[in-house]
């Protein structure tokens, strides 16, 4: 294929951007409730934000990868002309770089899963034909971008009940918290070791059995416990602290939880959203590595998840501390069981999609599980303006994305063809 | 970049803000003690002095109710309705505000309290400063509240301090009643423009800690929703 090997650097150069803004600006939102509520510094939070977005991405980033990279453009199309896929995905992530670019400077909620898959159905429908884009898939993606805060939401009000109802609504809520923080870290360990380990990690070379997933799993559960009884063991425990709000003692213990659900939340983050970044670098990849087959029936390259994982990586270094530092100091009415219940559902719904290869917003997702925890009465105060913003910011970034990446599109077309 | 979406989701709780408001109508109407003692004594360039300081303590109040009512938009979307929240509110503000009727009516009239009668209104607003001082600690608990999500043994907690703060207003209402009884039988030989204004003076006192007790209602029907 002609330009071959310049399309190759430059979809590395674009993707590598794209990685780099989901570590500065995405993992921030993914990582704010867990400094908001203290549970981590912000030093702690970048180093596991580093070791779990990376792992993420590269465990269980190759379903979403997937579906970015060949499930939204029916190739039908383009049997003979694999060039135009190539622009249209190197357009594509100019595209959603750039408008991401804008928009978080000017402080919209738009999100990254959003702005590639508007860039991508945008020059799929105008550049290539209307009937390019498979749009029962696409639709499929955009009920799931309102299903998953809901379900979230669902999940982390319910999570959050049984916080109250095993925990702090009994006469001693200290010694309840010992006794069943440990069981909820288990599930945090348990839930998302085993929905990574269904959806395969057949590319590191992991071949298992439905019963070696489930002791695997429960292998990881009760080694999260574990850290867990070990951490809260090693708590030190002020009683005067509690003369000032009773509960300050029993939130110590959540504060351990909260570092295990930050990990998941981190983890879930790096798998469904490192494909927003490498999904389009796969599909240029998977066409100039065969020669110009639009199929791509090859898997994703072990490769490109590991350097969408290094990306998201050197975002976080190079400026996401920034903004986790500045949203840990606006978050002050969160407390550990709350952040802990809306990350653990947050994180398994993200988690689930990321197996089923379906692209949501972790961010948004994020907000449901928070506005759940509120339905449950659990949050002094939660500012319902948000929830239109974003409203707006889906009715927005969608054209906002796809004209820009028409825009990319016929102009790349213009330099290469 | 200052705020992202998680961060600008969460509002300032309006809880704390609250509490401080009722901590500063608590400092206002302790006054009311050292006031009373000078009344008895009839110092009343002391009395003027602790006069002018529960108007500024009022004062004080009134700013932070200014400020809490500002910062509540209404768009939040909170554990408790924001109607209840500011009632709890004007409430709290207005024990402040009666103290402060209290404390210039008697200073504006130089109001000599009938002799037998000082320790008796000396208990009477000590005991309508503890039913204040009862609210203040009902309104307290409310970060527990929300920390429980208004449910279980938190919720039971609040209900019995109630209980109590209603207890003590009911002894108010006992030692007005006993007060009155004593106005009454000295009322002939006394002035009738100042008896007019004692019983006023009684009655605002008896105010104090009525508006405490509707605190702590207000407060049970946050419990109750």
């Amino acid at each position: 294929m002609e330009f071959g090997t310049e399309f190759i650097i430059l979809a590395c150069a674009f993707g590598f951007f794209m990685a780099w803004g989901v570590g500065a600006n995405d993992v921030a939102n993914a990582m704010g409730t867990s400094i908001g509520s203290k549970a981590l510094t912000v030093k702690q939070a970048v180093v596991v934000a580093a070791i779990f977005e990376f792992t993420g991405a590269w465990l269980a980033g190759g379903q979403v990868t997937t579906t970015i990279r060949k499930g939204i453009v029916d190739p039908g199309l383009l049997a003979g002309t694999p060039e135009l896929l190539v622009y249209g995905m190197l357009a594509s992530l100019l595209a959603a770089g750039i408008w991401l670019l804008v928009a978080s400077r000017a402080g919209w909620p738009v999100s990254t899963t959003h702005s590639i898959v508007g860039a991508i159905v945008g020059f799929a429908a105008v550049g290539i034909g209307f009937d390019a884009v498979k749009w029962t898939k696409v639709g499929t993606i955009v009920m799931s971008w309102v299903i998953s805060p809901a379900i979230a939401g669902i999940f982390s009000y319910w999570i959050f009940t049984s916080v109250q109802k095993f925990i702090l609504n009994t006469d001693s809520p200290l010694e309840n918290a010992k006794r069943y923080v440990p069981v909820y870290m288990f599930f945090v360990g348990f839930i998302i070791a085993l929905i990574t380990l269904f959806k395969g990690l057949k590319h590191v070379g992991l071949h298992l059995t439905v019963l070696q997933n489930y002791s695997v799993a429960a292998v990881m559960g009760i080694i999260v416990m574990s850290l867990g009884i070990f951490g809260i063991r090693r708590l030190k425990f002020d009683p005067s602290a509690d003369r000032e709000f009773h509960f300050a003692n029993v939130e110590k213990v959540f504060g351990v939880l909260m570092i295990a659900t930050a990990c998941s939340m981190a983890f879930a983050h790096g798998s469904n959203d490192v494909a927003n970044a490498v999904g389009p670098l796969a599909a240029v990849y998977g066409i100039v590595s065969s020669g110009g087959n639009v199929g791509q029936t090859t898997g994703v390259p072990n490769w490109i998840l590991l350097l969408g994982g290094v990306g998201i990586v050197v975002g976080l270094i190079t400026y996401g501390h920034k903004v986790i530092a500045t949203i840990g100091k606006n978050i002050t009415e969160l407390t550990p069981s709350r952040g802990f219940s809306a990350e653990l559902a947050a994180a398994t719904t993200v988690v689930v999609a990321s197996g089923t290869g379906i692209p949501v917003s972790t961010t948004h997702t994020l907000v449901g599980a928070v506005l759940g925890v509120g339905l449950a009465r659990g949050i002094a105060a939660l500012n319902m303006n948000v929830v239109r913003t974003i409203f707006l910011s889906w009715i927005v970034t969608l054209p906002a994305g796809a004209l820009l990446s028409i825009f990319f599109f016929y102009l790349l077309m213009g330099i290469f063809g | 970049m200052a705020r992202t979406t998680i961060s600008s989701l969460f509002g300032t709780s309006p809880v704390k803000p609250l509490q401080a408001h009722m901590a500063s109508v608590q400092d206002c109407i302790s006054e009311m003690v050292p006031f009373f003692d000078a009344v008895v004594d009839k110092d009343w360039v002391q009395a003027r002095k602790i006069q002018t300081n529960i108007s500024k303590l009022e004062r004080d109040a009134d700013k932070l109710k200014r400020q809490l009512r500002l910062h509540l938009p209404s768009s939040l979307f909170m554990p408790v309705s924001r109607r209840d929240l500011l009632e709890i509110l004007t409430m709290q503000d207005k024990i402040a505000n009666k103290a402060k009727d209290v404390a210039g009516l008697i200073v504006g009239r130089k109001m000599e309290l009938p002799n037998d009668l000082g320790p008796k209104f000396k208990e009477f607003i000590k005991r309508s400063i503890d039913a204040s001082k009862q609210a203040q600690d009902a309104i307290n608990e409310l970060d527990e509240l929300v920390e429980t999500g208004f449910k279980g043994k938190e919720v039971a907690v609040v209900q019995a301090m109630i209980k109590t703060l209603d207890e003590i207003e009911s002894d108010t209402d006992k030692i007005q009643v006993q007060i009155r009884e004593e106005v009454f039988k000295l009322e002939k030989e006394l002035p009738p423009v100042d008896v007019m204004f004692l019983y006023k003076a009684i009655e605002w006192i008896g105010d104090l800690a009525d508006l405490s007790q509707r605190v702590g209602s207000r407060l049970e029907l946050l419990l109750a929703r």
